[in-house]
């Protein structure tokens, strides 16, 4: 119940911080709210058991990425001094049709998911967490079963970093 | 549990769609789609109470993308406001017709 309760609160914040995200006028203050977004995200994937993932959202996520979006926005000089963004009339009228048809396909998809008792996933992953802990049952799947796409994301990280950095130098010749 | 994540995913991904519609900012529009990627971590996350540890594993994989994603994309807005001076998408109409 304590669970219940806790999960409600995380997901209402980190609803409050998408809202935050998406209406605040400043990008600095936007920022902000995505960290605030995140993070309680992040409390609500220690309470779906994803304890690993929580601290993956929160140290990558939340602080590596969002730092890196700062970054830009301190470089680019975008924290004052803003210019009205938002699109308005016909335009913000399509948004929220579009939005409410989005939302309305996905509420039919909820529901039927959850039988009475634990799901058995949820049974597998008790399991995992007990016999190798929160990193292990992870990474005991990511080693085995997943090695290849673990092994090509190293290579799209490279690729990643080669292409910022050809992207954003300043060009000499 | 599973069907609260799915509403929260839903949510979060709804709000992100309609600030990536809404807003102008180049910065702020990537900005939703993170949450977009987020959100769909969330429901990864919830429906690995069904399906097992598997779900956990692609979320790892999203994220990774999602900060590959970041940094090339962070490099193509820094290229181009050095160009117009500007993050307004309004103003990068070269591809308009």
């Amino acid at each position: 119940m304590f669970a219940t309760v806790l999960f409600y609160l995380f997901a209402g914040v980190a609803i409050g911080g998408a809202l935050g995200v998406v209406l605040a006028k400043s990008p600095v203050a936007s920022l902000l709210m995505m960290v605030v977004s995140l993070g309680s995200v992040a409390g609500t994937f220690v309470l779906m058991e994803a304890h690993f993932l929580a601290a993956v959202q929160v140290i990558v996520y939340a602080g590596a990425i969002m730092v890196l979006f700062m970054f830009v926005i301190m470089l680019l000089n975008l924290g004052h001094d803003y210019e009205q963004d938002v699109k308005m009339g016909a335009f913000a009228v399509v948004s929220f049709a579009v939005v409410g048809v989005m939302a309305g396909m996905l509420a039919t998809r909820f529901g039927g998911l959850e039988g009475d008792g634990p799901a058995a996933g949820a049974i597998a992953i008790d399991a995992a967490l007990a016999e190798h802990g929160a990193v292990g049952a992870i990474g005991q799947t990511l080693f085995t079963d997943y090695v290849v796409p673990f092994e090509i994301t190293g290579i799209l990280l490279l690729v990643a970093i080669v292409g910022a950095l050809a992207l954003a130098k300043r060009n000499v010749a | 549990m599973i069907t609260e994540g799915l509403i929260l995913s839903a949510i979060l991904f709804v709000i992100g769609t309609f600030g990536v519609l809404i807003r102008r900012n180049a910065i702020i529009m990537f900005l939703c789609i993170e949450l977009q990627l987020n959100a769909v971590n969330v429901a990864f996350v919830a429906l690995s109470r069904s399906v097992g540890i598997d779900g956990q594993i692609f979320v790892f994989f999203v994220m990774t993308v999602a900060a590959a994603e970041a940094a090339v994309g962070l490099a193509i807005i820094i290229s181009i406001f050095r160009h117009y001076e500007t993050v307004n998408v309004d103003n990068f109409n070269l591809l308009k017709w």
